[in-house]
């Protein structure tokens, strides 16, 4: 192939990925949670060293192959909020959880800039009336800074 | 935070590296639980582990098979923005390089085929696709984030990984170095 059908070819590829990342842009950003809601992993590490019945609700809001891999022990998955379907998985999990119940949500799917779900689980529970809604702030990913700083893990549905 | 990557590594400073980083002790934080998910990401084998299993339009795959040639072995996902940005340049080096020895291989991590599917027909990316699974990102030291690829050398040896958003011009600069020679 020639060096101009390739970069036509490539150009037609971009042209055409317009219509998904368009479409992501659509979604609510990370940035958009305030400050004052977010939670960085040493601080939840260190606040789960309680007893089970003083810990918030902690509900994944990311993508299945990658809660199965790892996620927060006691974690329950309730994503990807991204997509509506993840959202009305979020919805039907809470709806006997009282309004002032601490809740944690994380995802860790991608760099905190780029993550599609947890500003989308943030902005539907707060429309919904919880009051103690905060977000596990993730820098790059759940890997990097929960899984390699030997905070807590479970495995598996 | 500036994308996080191991980078090119000469394959004996790379067997190195990745071997102490299986021995090295976590960093810091509370010990490791005994349900830990993951070997920690840098517990990656200097070779990397062999896997079989059908692309997307339904053809066997083997990495194995691909020896003798440079693999840029790419875990993304359609929900994963870098990744879908990432995506045309890679199609674009199997074009480009593809004569010269380089094979990409695509591991879609999304839940279910339908929207790799129609992701890659969309683009016609010129690289085969499989789906994968908490199984085989094990075997690469766990998927926990995307975008994640693996820079397998022609005898099957993992001399680079990258994670996160990618530098792609470096990227590409160390692939042309380690095309395998005429």
């Amino acid at each position: 192939m020639s060096s101009i059908a390739a970069k036509l070819m490539l150009a037609l590829a971009l042209a055409s990925l317009g219509a998904g990342t368009a479409a992501a842009a659509d979604a609510k950003a990370a940035a958009s949670i305030p400050a004052a809601d977010l939670v960085e992993p040493d601080a939840l590490a260190k606040s789960l060293q309680v007893p089970s019945a003083s810990r918030p609700l902690l509900l994944h809001v990311g993508f299945r192959t990658l809660f199965v891999q790892a996620h927060i022990p006691g974690s329950e998955y309730a994503g990807p909020t991204g997509q509506e379907e993840g959202l009305t998985a979020l919805r039907s999990r809470v709806l006997s959880v009282a309004k002032d119940a601490p809740i944690v949500i994380y995802c860790g799917c991608c760099p905190w800039s780029r993550c599609p779900n947890v500003a989308a689980a943030y902005h539907a529970l707060r429309t919904l009336g919880f009051s103690h809604v905060k977000v596990l702030h993730i820098d790059q990913d759940f890997g990097t800074n929960w899984v390699e700083k030997g905070y807590p893990v479970a495995k598996g549905d | 935070m500036p994308p996080a990557r191991i980078g090119y590594l000469p394959p004996i400073t790379a067997a190195l590296t990745l071997t102490l980083a299986v021995l090295a002790p976590r960093a810091h934080g509370a010990p490791p639980t005994p349900h830990a998910a993951a070997a920690p990401a840098g517990a990656v084998a200097a070779i990397a582990p062999d896997f079989e299993r059908d692309d997307l339009d339904g053809q066997r795959r083997q990495l194995r098979s691909y020896r003798g040639k440079l693999v840029l072995l790419s875990f993304w996902a359609t929900w994963c923005e870098p990744c879908r940005l990432e995506a045309p340049r890679f199609s674009h080096w199997q074009q480009q390089y593809g004569p010269r020895g380089l094979q990409v291989l695509g591991i879609s991590m999304d839940d279910t085929a339908a929207p790799a599917v129609e992701f890659v027909h969309q683009l016609n990316l010129a690289y085969p696709v499989m789906l994968g699974d908490a199984e085989l990102a094990e075997r690469f030291g766990g998927v926990l984030g995307l975008p994640l690829a693996f820079l397998i050398d022609p005898r099957g040896r993992i001399i680079a990984r990258y994670r996160g958003e990618p530098d792609l011009a470096r990227m590409e600069a160390e692939i042309r170095a380690a095309l395998p020679q005429p």
